[in-house]
């Protein structure tokens, strides 16, 4: 597919990598699943961060990488945290399929 | 485009199918591992090295071991009773299909006013270090008060209980 | 001492063979050949060096335990790693039934090509550096955090219980001498002023008089030049803190189910793995390929490098044959009660060095913080644990 800028590529296999993180986060069952998507849709928007990075106006203004560079340290915490409420999780309820989590009560 | 980007996207993308797709809970963290890689060299020849190298680092030296060991403290690794996908599948997979298209759309209807800087930029990693004590200390300071709540609070969390007598 | 013109074609040598060689080819073609030219050298060196490091350990703990090591392949044994390399070629490749095969085969592979990218910033000689980054250090680092995935994949492939608890047993430890690591390394980044490798050598080419300026004669440095051998044997899975491949323990921990030359290459990748960290030490703290007095410049600048990695290596060997094994609780204990905080002081005591000014005071101030620091810590953080009753951890 030839796109008129290389900018356009890279956005599209970002907005590409986002729709496969959401279909995987929307449709898995293991909760684990579910993270694993939400982790990709977060490495998709740090691509078009860096891409526009590099194709805008003024890269020398860093901001684009160190929102990336943030971005990546952001989504190790809410990694350790979400994977640290799965365990928890499964400790309650013997399961971490998500299907089986249709009830409020504990 | 030269025929490497086309070999690291198609890489990052099925990288990336493949962690959603599979039937074994650690392949897919496997995969995503080969996503992550796939990403850290798209941000290298976007000559974004200490963002590439950070990438690496921290994804796949950090959060891929956080997974898989997620998946084995939870037994996910064992096969599936009832199958991989919620019942309600179709519907996810229409939404994400759905903002796929409106966010391709965007881009393509937009091409003609991107913005297309062809000189790469020159970024020392002694820029990057004035700049976040500089202009960025405090979101700086903010990510380290982050990070030490998510620690601290990731730890409380899983931590074993003992047995409580009901 | 000024270097004659023969002293610098020596100390040059390979990089005027690699540009005779390359000036062959036409001019497109030529930086792109020069760069293959260097991974061939590194591609036939280092495992060259790995050979003859495995005779040299068992001839080596042979001696260290009073008896001889192998010594019936050629003079001496020296031979002995071409009979392993033929006997590892030539074994039946094993593969359990019910083991994942994909996983089971890749494993070994992502081992050695993240151990081997490792040594392309490392700068062996004067001009000798493979690839030369301005974040040299952070790619070292980078690579060595992808070696952890690898034991996690060769332990859970295997389904055998041995090999997923040594796997992570391995992985724990791995991650937990990470943080002193690279926190160790930072005192010397922030010392130098860069995280390229060939600047932070050029920061230590100095000489006052005939002493060199290397970073471990520096108080601040030989904290954290111990620390970081600390923390590389643990990150390499050596002994002492080799229990996760402790043959008295799991058999062999994660690579149990690996025979014949998958077993070979994860043999390689360990030691490969101790020579590029020992290279990374050597860079950081032992001033690379300079000479430890200055008139000792006429030796080619390559020789000590390597010098100073085959000494690293010889003190993992003697560390081997005479220190008993730590225990995993043991271990963990020690790198995040004792190694990460005496790291973090040592980088406060770093800043203070930079800022203190030159002059003797900032020697005596430095060298009594840490000397105390270490009493401190060493005496009142290491409390004996008690082992209660065997519990099994599943997260329920």
């Amino acid at each position: 597919m030839v796109v008129a800028s290389p900018l356009a590529a890279y956005l599209l296999v970002a907005a590409l990598l986002f729709a496969i993180g959401l279909a995987g986060a929307l449709t898995r069952r293991n909760a684990i699943l579910v993270l694993i998507g939400i982790e990709l849709m977060l490495n998709a928007a740090n691509l078009n961060f860096i891409a526009f990075w590099r194709y805008g106006p003024h890269p020398e203004a860093l901001t684009g990488m160190m929102f990336a560079i943030f971005s990546i340290a952001v989504a190790a915490a809410e990694a350790a945290v979400g994977l640290g409420l799965v365990i928890s999780i499964y400790r309650h309820a013997r399961t971490t399929d998500l299907d089986q989590m249709n009830r409020m009560k504990g | 485009m030269s025929f490497a980007f086309y070999l690291i996207v198609a890489l990052t993308l099925a990288g990336g199918l493949a962690a959603v797709l599979l039937r074994n809970t650690v392949h897919c963290a496997l995969a995503l591992t080969v996503a992550f890689a796939g990403l850290a060299l798209l941000f290298l020849g976007l000559d974004a090295q200490f963002a590439g190298f950070a990438q690496i680092l921290v994804y796949i030296g950090a959060v891929a071991i956080l997974v898989v060991f997620a998946i084995l403290l939870t037994r996910s690794s064992e096969a599936e009773q009832e199958g991989v996908f919620s019942k309600s599948w179709l519907v996810g997979l229409v939404i994400a299909a759905g903002v796929f298209a409106v966010l391709g759309w965007a881009v393509l209807a937009s091409a003609r006013a991107l913005p297309w800087q062809a000189a790469a930029p020159i970024v020392t990693v002694r820029d990057i270090g004035n700049v976040l004590v500089g202009r960025y200390v405090l979101p700086l300071e903010i990510v380290a008060l982050l990070l030490t709540a998510a620690t601290i609070g990731a730890v409380i969390v899983a931590l074993h209980e003992k047995e409580r007598t009901r | 001492m000024a270097a004659t013109p023969i002293s610098v074609t020596i100390d040059q040598i390979f990089i005027l063979f690699r540009d005779w060689l390359v000036h062959f080819l036409p001019v497109a073609v030529r930086p792109f050949a020069a760069v293959v030219l260097g991974v061939i050298a590194i591609a036939c060196v280092f495992p060259g060096l790995f050979a003859l490091t495995t005779v040299f350990e068992r001839k080596g703990l042979g001696r260290m335990q009073n008896r001889l090591g192998p010594n019936r392949v050629g003079p001496f044994g020296f031979f002995q790693p071409i009979a392993d390399g033929i006997k590892a070629l030539t074994k039946e490749d094993v593969i359990p039934f019910r083991a994942d095969a994909v996983v089971h085969f890749i494993a070994p592979l992502v081992l050695v090509v993240a151990v081997f990218m490792g040594f392309a910033v490392l700068p062996m000689g004067r001009n000798m550096v493979l690839v030369d980054m301005d974040s040299g250090l952070l790619f070292f680092f980078a690579m060595g955090a992808s070696t952890e995935l690898s034991v996690f994949m060769a332990g859970w492939s295997s389904r055998n219980k041995y090999s997923i608890l040594g796997a992570m047993r391995a992985v724990g430890q791995m991650i937990s001498y990470e943080v002193p690591l690279l926190l160790s390394s930072v005192s010397v980044v922030m010392i130098a002023g860069s995280l390229s490798l060939t600047k932070i050598v050029e920061a230590q080419n100095h000489y006052t008089g005939i002493f060199p300026h290397w970073y471990v004669f520096t108080p601040w440095g030989f904290a954290a030049f111990l620390m970081f051998s600390i923390a590389a044997t643990a990150e390499t899975n050596r002994s002492p803190f080799d229990l996760p491949e402790g043959e008295s323990e799991l058999v062999a921990g994660y690579f149990t189910e690996y025979s014949g030359f998958k077993f070979a290459l994860f043999f390689l990748g360990e030691y490969l793995g101790m020579f590029s960290i020992s290279g990374l030490g050597a860079t950081l703290f032992l001033g690379g390929w300079s000479a430890p007095l200055s008139f000792l410049n006429v030796i080619p600048s390559w020789i000590w490098f390597f010098s100073k990695v085959m000494a690293a290596i010889f003190i993992f060997i003697w560390m081997r044959g005479t220190l008993p094994r730590l225990r995993q609780d043991q271990l963990m204990n020690f790198a995040w009660k004792f190694v990460l905080p005496f790291t973090l002081l040592n980088l406060v005591v770093t800043a203070l060095w930079r800022f203190m000014g030159e002059g003797w005071a900032r020697w005596v101030v430095c060298t009594a913080i840490l000397a105390l620091a270490y009493v401190l810590m060493g005496r009142t953080g290491m409390h004996r644990k008690k082992i209660g009753p065997r519990s099994y951890r599943y997260a329920e």
